[in-house]
């Protein structure tokens, strides 16, 4: 049970957005741009950098639907998703990518924890300011999201086959529902 | 030294919101609903949320700038010191009491919170959107506090920025300013 009267049987953030709408509108719109805006970095990617903070903050509800969207994403890459969540560092993401996750698991635990080495390593790997600043910012905002659908104890649907149908919808973008009456 | 090129008189967060406006405008839209939108939370007792979450987070340019401002908008400088030292002991009402509980659970983790901590605060007359509102603007601080430190922005020591920026938040709200930064180069 929800710690606030939201629509029954209405899973993770969506219940929320719709409990209040004119603060959830801002939260779809900008998860829309920093997940499926114009990047060098794919979608596919910056969904494991959603899913990898999410993991780290053990909110299941956002792993499980970003990790279906990320997997749903790279297609036939989709092993990487397992890869990166089971064990980061021994995965097949590229070298510049295990930079930025490493920058995300930082900015998880605090923005402090950033040092200027996790900076220099990713830029050895050819990771841009936009790259650096847009990887730091989706990891502090799902920082935000994972606090938001587990502080308010949004319903977290456990059968994997939701999150599968989540993250195919989740791959075409992120609109808002339509609100609670 | 920011870790990323940000424009050198524009410190903390918004030299970041400046170097990407089009992120920017959702995160600044969302801030002035929260903090200055309509609400049974006072906007000083919505900075207070502020402070506590971004204190906790060790966010030296996020505590400075918003005990800055809920001092200028409650009149005083006891509350936002007291709530930082303790929450319990602190002169707030018994349901700030219980919403800045709950702030501090969120700042740790979501999971934190607990039924008994929620429960406290409808007890002391707290609504679930005041209970939804706390949680969002300490989950959104927690996002701030990270983006801040996570790219290493200018932190200023001077106390008379963290005034003007105070007296700007209370003036402007959370909004853009129509004519930009440039009039803030020295």
């Amino acid at each position: 049970m929800a710690h606030i009267k939201v629509d029954e049987g209405v899973p993770g953030i969506r219940s929320l957005v719709m409990f209040r709408p004119d603060t959830g509108q801002y939260l779809y719109e900008l998860v829309q741009i920093l997940l499926r805006g114009e990047s060098t970095l794919s979608e596919a990617e910056r969904e494991l950098i959603a899913a990898y903070v999410s993991k780290r903050n053990d909110t299941m509800f956002c792993m499980m639907s970003h990790a279906a969207a990320s997997r749903e994403l790279y297609g036939n890459n989709k092993n990487i998703v397992d890869e990166v969540l089971n064990d980061m560092q021994q995965s097949h993401v590229s070298d510049k990518m295990k930079a930025l996750l490493n920058i995300a698991g930082k900015v998880q635990v605090l923005g402090k924890e950033v040092k200027e080495e996790d900076i220099a390593a990713a830029r050895q790997y050819g990771a841009t300011d936009i790259e650096i600043h847009d990887t730091v910012l989706i990891a502090a905002t799902f920082c935000m999201f994972n606090r938001y659908v587990d502080g308010l104890a949004s319903l977290t649907p456990t059968d994997p086959k939701v999150y599968e149908e989540m993250g195919k919808r989740m791959a075409n973008g992120y609109t808002m529902p339509p609100p609670s009456n | 030294m920011p870790y990323i090129s940000v424009e050198e008189h524009l410190p903390g967060i918004t030299g970041l919101l400046e170097y990407r406006k089009d992120t920017a405008a959702p995160i600044r839209a969302l801030t002035q609903v929260l903090l200055r939108g309509p609400s049974t939370l006072t906007e000083g007792e919505r900075e207070l949320i502020a402070t506590i979450v971004s204190h906790r987070n060790k966010c030296t340019f996020c505590v400075t700038a918003h005990t800055a401002a809920a001092d200028i908008l409650l009149g005083e400088e006891t509350t936002t010191a007291q709530i930082k030292e303790n929450i319990s002991t602190s002169q707030v009402s018994d349901k700030m009491k219980a919403l800045l509980t709950i702030a501090a659970q969120v700042q740790e983790s979501g999971k934190s919170v607990t039924t008994e901590s929620v429960q406290k605060a409808k007890d002391t007359g707290a609504s679930d959107t005041e209970i939804h509102d706390t949680v969002l603007i300490a989950a959104l601080f927690c996002l701030y506090n990270r983006y801040v430190d996570g790219l290493s922005t200018v932190t200023p020591t001077d106390p008379a920025f963290y005034k003007g920026l105070a007296e700007r938040l209370k003036n402007n709200g959370y909004n853009r300013l129509p004519q930009g930064y440039d009039h803030l180069k020295k």
